[in-house]
């Protein structure tokens, strides 16, 4: 089976694959990082975003070949364990943006993707064009704009503009 | 999905070699058509060439008269490129129109018109203004690159390197989204550059992308929408499926190609 390695949290990783193992198997399966989530298995979902060298994409439809010597950010790597949440973490907590959580971690990757592409003063429209890409099942987006409002104001207050990566 | 043999060679050299030496290969450039075909084992390649890290595939740049983008460059890079939103906003709307952002960050020009699904949007505007792919072996022309459903002149072990396309004076895409997978139900690309006037249309089709001579014969009159009032196209050779019929996409035809006409001559 051919190896791969790439950097994952901050952590250099290797691991030998076959090479129609997707990124998202990967990362769950042999790194154990189960935050990032498998929805519709057909890149219309968004509950597998991850960030591939700083670039928001979906894990389900990327093979983990194609990322060899690539740095990944998971939803894991946002905030350190038993530290303070990542402020776009915390906006979702303090605006009550999820209800079952299952899409929670691909909504929170891609709006951190959303802040790097369009800054940190977005208005509600431009966050629900920027979440075509992500589905609520529960049908959740009131809240989950709200926060990435919220998040994303946090964000340049804190200095946080993007994940630790 | 079933499996393969994976390679990532540096230059096209490189990849022309391996897709020779794998008569069974495909490339792989952004993977967003490839992957889902492959999973739903409608495909089922011996090897994956990824294209990723040959060098000079990738961006967008000004060439005389010319926009040359080339077939790496991810659709969020064209659609954000400065010299093309400044030089051909019609065509940098084209590539903004696709898909969601994650998917419009990984997937490619050059995959997308390999790829030649008859709902893409590219197709239209390569077809809509001209362009010229330029492949490793020769140049072809929009017009004789597109043959069917899925289907394009590209040879064996033929790579696309990039793709060449004229600077319009007036150019603009207007698309009927399908809600929720964002392909064109309908998409219309329409230019105007001196005596060349051209009309291409995606995602109605039956055959794929195609020109609407009616259309285009109109427009020399005037180049507006005006030009084109009551004007409708036969349904015969439409798709028809569950989303929208042969009837429905003619009609579609018809005011999609109103709608960019009142934008290119804004």
């Amino acid at each position: 089976m051919p190896a791969v390695s790439m950097t994952v949290n901050g952590k250099a990783v290797t691991g030998d694959v076959e090479a129609r193992t997707l990124l998202v198997q990967f990362l769950r399966e042999n790194l154990r990082l189960t935050g990032t989530h498998v929805g519709c298995d057909t890149s219309q979902c968004g509950a597998c975003v991850v960030h591939i060298d700083g670039i928001a994409a979906k894990s389900c439809t990327t093979l983990a070949l194609q990322c060899e010597g690539a740095k990944v950010t998971t939803i894991e790597g946002l905030a350190e364990p038993n530290g303070p949440l990542h402020p776009m973490q915390e906006a979702f907590r303090e605006n009550h943006g999820l209800q079952c959580g299952f899409c929670t971690p691909g909504m929170i990757m891609a709006a951190l993707d959303i802040v790097r592409r369009r800054g940190n003063d977005l208005d509600e429209h431009t966050i629900r064009e920027q979440l075509d890409g992500n589905i609520c099942r529960c049908t959740g987006y009131h809240n989950i704009v709200k926060a990435i409002a919220a998040g994303a104001k946090a964000m340049a207050k804190g200095g946080a503009h993007q994940a630790a990566e | 999905m079933y499996n393969f043999t994976f390679h990532r060679p540096t230059t096209v050299r490189q990849a022309a070699g391996l897709l020779a030496r794998n008569p069974e290969a495909k490339l792989l450039a952004g993977g967003h058509s490839l992957l889902p075909v492959m999973k739903l084992r409608l495909a089922n390649p011996s090897a994956l060439i990824d294209l990723s890290l040959v060098e000079g595939l990738s961006g967008v740049e000004q060439k005389g008269r010319s926009i040359v983008i080339g077939a790496m460059t991810r659709h969020a890079d064209a659609a954000n490129s400065p010299v093309l939103q400044q030089v051909l906003p019609g065509l940098a709307s084209v590539p903004a129109s696709i898909g969601d952002p994650q998917v419009r960050n990984r997937g490619t020009i050059g995959g997308s018109i390999a790829n030649n699904d008859p709902n893409a949007d590219y197709p239209a505007a390569c077809l809509g203004l001209g362009a010229t792919i330029i492949t490793n072996k020769r140049r072809i022309a929009a017009d004789d690159f597109f043959t069917g459903m899925f289907s394009t002149a590209l040879e064996e072990g033929e790579i696309i390197a990039k793709v060449s396309f004229p600077i319009a004076k007036k150019a603009a895409y207007e698309k009927f989204k399908h809600p929720a997978s964002g392909f064109a139900l309908v998409g219309v690309f329409v230019s105007k550059r001196g005596a060349d006037i051209r009309v291409a249309v995606t995602g109605a089709g039956a055959s794929g992308v195609f020109r609407v001579k009616s259309f285009e014969e109109a427009l020399k009159k005037r180049f507006a929408a005006k030009s084109l009032e009551g004007m409708t196209i036969p349904a015969s050779g439409m798709n028809s499926d569950i989303h929208a019929s042969a009837e429905y996409r003619a009609h579609l035809v018809g005011v999609l190609a109103r709608r960019a006409l009142v934008k290119a001559t804004a």
